[in-house]
C-alpha cells in the first residue's frame, strides 16, 4: 500500500487524497451535456488559455511534458505524435479523432460522448491549434446513435457561442467539426482503415508508410486520436503538464478511465491514476467476482492477452511497462473477468469469433488463418473432435499469423489465443481428452 | 414478361438534406457522402434497395457497384428489408458473460425467427451483432437505434409485449462506476465502515 501522506510521491491510487476524478466528473448527470452547464463548470477556459495565452509549440510541449500517451490501445505518445505534422505549408491539415470503440471490453468514450460531448468538442479545439488543422473530423461507430445525435447537438451549440467556425472565441483561429457515422466494422478503429471509410471506401486498412502526418484523409496531413487522448488534453492545459505528470508511474502518467465487465458486483467506468493495481479497480471498486471464482482476466480488453488470477497479476499496476513485463497490454483498459465456471475453450472461442467477423478479407494471413481456420479448429473441440495434434496445430497457426499480416487485427486474435494456451493448456486438453469441456455451464442469464 | 416495378425517387424531393450532407465535406471529399447517404435511405426504408443504390451513385458520380461495394462492408446496412424493430443481440464475451446467448436463444423461441430473419408480419427481425460497447450493463439488446441494457428474463418479457403493442420504451440505460452521477464510486470497504458506523450511532 502506498503512503499517501507523502505529497512528493506520485500519486498512484485512487485513496490518495490528492486524486480528483476529472475526465468523468460530469458523466451521468442530468443535463451536463449542454453547453450552459459544462461552461459553468469551468468549460472552454483551457480552449481560451490555449488559444489566447500560449502557442501552438507551446500546446505540443506542455503535452509532451506531461508524458501522455495514446488512450487508444497502442499508447504512442500524443506531443510526439502532434510533432510529426509536416511544417505548414498552405494545405488543409485535419484532426480526427477516433471515436469507432469497438475493442470488446471498452465501454468509456461512450459516456463522454453522451453525457460530456463539450468536453471532447473543446479538446479537439486545443489539438487542432496545437497541429494548426482548421477542420477535424470524429469517426464515431455507428451503432452509438444517442451519442451521435449529442455530439451533433453540442457542436450546434458550440458554433452559435462562437466556440467553433472562423473565429473560435473571438480569435483569429478557424476550427469547424464534422461528425461521421461508421456502420458496424471493428477494423474502423485501425487508423488507416478508418481513414479509408471516412473517405467513402470500404474500411480496408492502409500500407504503412506513409502514416497519416505524411497522407492522411484525402492524401493530406493527419492526426488520428482516441476520445480520452483529446479529452486528457483539456485537462492538462487546465492544470499543467506537471499536473498530469504527478500522476502514474515511469512510462504511464496521468488519470485514466478504467473499465470492469464479467461477472463482478459493480461492472462499469472507473476513473483511475495510472498505476493503481487491478486489485484497487476489480476488487476496491468493482466489489470482486460475483456468483463464484474468477480465474482470470483480460486487462486491456479481448485482443491484450489475459492473466490468471493470482496475487502477482492482481498487484500488479495498470501501465503500460508493468503489463509488456507480464507479456500482456494495457490495451483500452477495459478488464473483462474470466469466471472459473466458463470454460476457456468456450471463453477464446468467442473471442475468436469477434476477430474472425471482424476480419476485413484484405490479407491472406487473417483472412485464412484467423477468420476461416481459427475458429473451425475451436468448433471442432468444443464438437468433442480434437485431438493432441489439433492443438499443436493451433498454436502453430496463432504463432505464424504473428506479425505476418497486414495490419494488428491478426495480432489481436493470435496474442490472447496463445495466452490461453500458456496459462490455460490443461482446459484445452481436457476438452481434447475427455470430448467434453472442463466447465460445463452455459447457462448465464439471470430471471 | 417481367414488370418492373418502379418506385419514386427518394432523394429527388430532399435536396436541402443532400445539400447538407455534401456540405460536410470538400469537394474533393465528395464520395465521404457515401455512407450518410446510406443511412438516410435506411433509417427512412429499413434497408437500402438497388434502386437507392443508383440514386446514391449518381448524385455522387459513382457506378452502382461502388456504392454496393461500400455497403456490403459494414454490417449495419442490410440489402433486404429487415422489421419495424431490429433486434440486434450483443453476442461478444462480456454479454455472453451475462447471457446474451441464452436471450438470443428465447428470442428465437419466442418470436419464431433466427439470426438473419424477419417475421412474416414484418415486426420482428434478429440480427446477432459483435460488441456494442456497453459491455459493463450486458446483456445488451439493441432495438432499431435504441439500447436495451441488463435485460434479464422479465425485462425481456415486458419489452417483447411493449413491442407487440408497438410501443417502443425510452432507453434502458443503467448505471455503474463513474457513470452514476455527481458522487463518485466509492471504495466498497469504505461505503460499508460508513454504513456499519451510521448503524450504530
Amino acid at each position: 500500500m502506498s503512503d499517501v501522506t507523502d505529497t512528493t510521491r506520485p500519486i498512484t491510487s485512487r485513496r490518495d487524497p490528492r486524486y480528483e476524478v476529472v475526465m468523468y466528473r460530469h458523466v451521468g448527470i442530468e443535463g451536463a451535456h449542454m453547453l450552459d452547464y459544462y461552461r459553468a463548470h469551468g468549460g472552454y477556459e483551457a480552449a481560451r488559455k490555449a488559444l489566447t495565452e500560449m502557442s501552438p509549440s507551446q500546446v505540443i510541449d506542455e503535452v509532451k511534458a506531461s508524458k501522455l500517451r495514446g488512450r487508444g490501445g497502442a499508447g504512442f505518445p500524443t506531443g510526439v505524435k502532434w510533432s510529426f505534422m509536416p511544417p505548414a505549408d498552405g494545405r488543409q491539415r485535419l484532426l480526427v479523432v477516433n471515436a469507432d470503440e469497438s475493442e470488446p471490453g471498452s465501454f468509456k468514450d461512450r459516456y463522454i460522448m453522451e453525457d460530456d460531448p463539450h468536453q471532447l468538442i473543446e479538446g479537439m479545439i486545443i489539438g487542432c491549434y496545437a497541429i494548426q488543422a482548421t477542420k477535424a473530423m470524429i469517426y464515431i461507430r455507428g451503432e452509438y446513435v444517442k451519442g451521435y445525435e449529442r455530439l451533433v447537438g453540442a457542436i450546434n451549440e458550440a458554433r452559435a457561442a462562437g466556440l467553433l467556425g472562423d473565429h473560435v472565441l473571438g480569435t483569429d483561429v478557424e476550427v469547424d467539426i464534422t461528425v461521421h457515422r461508421g456502420a458496424g466494422a471493428y477494423i474502423c478503429g485501425e487508423e488507416t482503415a478508418l481513414m479509408n471509410s471516412l473517405e467513402g471506401l470500404r474500411g480496408n486498412p492502409r500500407l504503412k508508410p506513409p502514416f497519416p502526418a505524411q497522407a492522411g484523409v484525402y492524401g493530406l496531413p493527419t492526426t488520428v486520436n482516441n476520445v480520452t487522448t483529446i479529452t486528457s488534453v483539456v485537462h492538462i492545459i487546465t492544470r499543467g503538464a506537471h499536473w498530469f505528470a504527478s500522476m502514474g508511474t515511469e512510462d504511464s502518467t496521468g488519470t485514466k478511465l478504467y473499465q470492469i465487465s464479467g461477472p463482478v458486483r459493480r461492472p462499469g467506468v472507473y476513473e483511475l491514476p495510472m498505476g493503481a493495481s487491478f486489485r484497487e479497480l476489480i476488487y476496491d471498486l468493482a466489489g470482486g467476482p460475483r456468483g463464484g471464482e474468477a480465474k482470470g482476466f483480460f486487462p486491456g480488453g479481448s485482443s491484450t492477452p489475459p492473466l490468471p488470477w493470482t496475487d502477482e497479476f492482481l498487484d500488479m499496476a495498470m501501465d503500460y511497462g508493468s503489463l509488456a513485463k507480464a507479456g500482456s497490454m494495457l490495451g483500452t483498459g477495459g478488464v473483462i473477468v474470466i469466471p472459473k465456471e466458463k470454460d476457456i475453450v468456450s471463453a477464446m472461442y468467442n473471442v475468436v469469433r469477434f476477430y474472425a467477423h471482424e476480419s476485413c478479407g484484405k490479407c491472406t494471413p487473417c483472412r485464412e488463418g484467423i477468420a476461416t481456420w481459427l475458429p473451425k479448429m475451436y468448433q471442432k473441440l468444443l464438437a468433442g473432435l480434437g485431438t493432441r495434434e489439433d492443438l499443436t496445430l493451433m498454436e502453430e497457426m496463432v504463432r505464424n499469423s504473428r506479425g505476418t499480416a497486414f495490419c494488428p487485427l491478426a495480432d489481436a486474435c493470435a496474442m490472447p489465443v496463445q495466452a490461453s494456451f500458456k496459462w490455460f493448456r490443461d482446459e484445452y486438453e481436457y476438452i481434447v481428452d475427455h470430448g467434453r469441456p472442463m466447465y460445463t455451464k452455459n447457462d448465464w442469464w439471470e430471471a | 414478361m417481367v414488370e418492373l416495378e418502379t418506385v419514386p425517387p427518394f432523394f429527388a424531393d430532399k435536396q436541402a438534406l443532400v445539400g447538407e450532407i455534401l456540405g460536410r465535406y470538400p469537394e474533393y471529399g465528395k464520395r465521404s457522402a457515401v455512407m450518410p447517404l446510406l443511412w438516410e435511405v435506411q433509417r427512412a426504408e429499413r434497408y437500402v434497395s438497388e434502386a437507392r443504390l443508383a440514386e446514391i451513385a449518381e448524385i455522387l458520380d459513382l457506378h452502382p457497384t461502388e456504392v454496393k461495394g461500400v455497403m456490403s462492408f459494414y454490417s449495419e446496412y442490410h440489402g433486404e428489408p429487415v422489421g419495424r424493430y431490429h433486434l440486434q443481440v450483443c453476442s461478444t464475451l462480456s454479454c455472453s458473460l451475462a447471457g446474451s446467448d441464452q436471450l438470443y436463444d428465447y428470442l428465437v423461441e419466442k418470436l419464431g425467427i433466427v439470426n438473419g430473419e424477419t417475421d412474416e408480419e414484418g415486426r420482428f427481425s434478429i440480427q446477432k451483432v459483435e460488441c456494442l460497447g456497453s459491455c459493463g450493463t450486458g446483456p445488451v439488446l439493441q432495438v432499431n437505434d435504441v439500447y436495451y441494457e441488463r435485460v434479464s428474463r422479465l425485462r425481456c418479457d415486458s419489452l417483447l409485449e411493449a413491442l407487440n403493442n408497438d410501443e417502443m420504451p425510452p432507453a434502458w440505460r443503467e448505471r455503474g462506476g463513474d457513470n452514476e452521477g455527481e458522487v463518485k464510486a466509492e471504495f466498497l470497504a469504505d461505503a460499508a465502515a460508513r454504513d456499519e458506523g451510521q448503524g450504530e450511532g
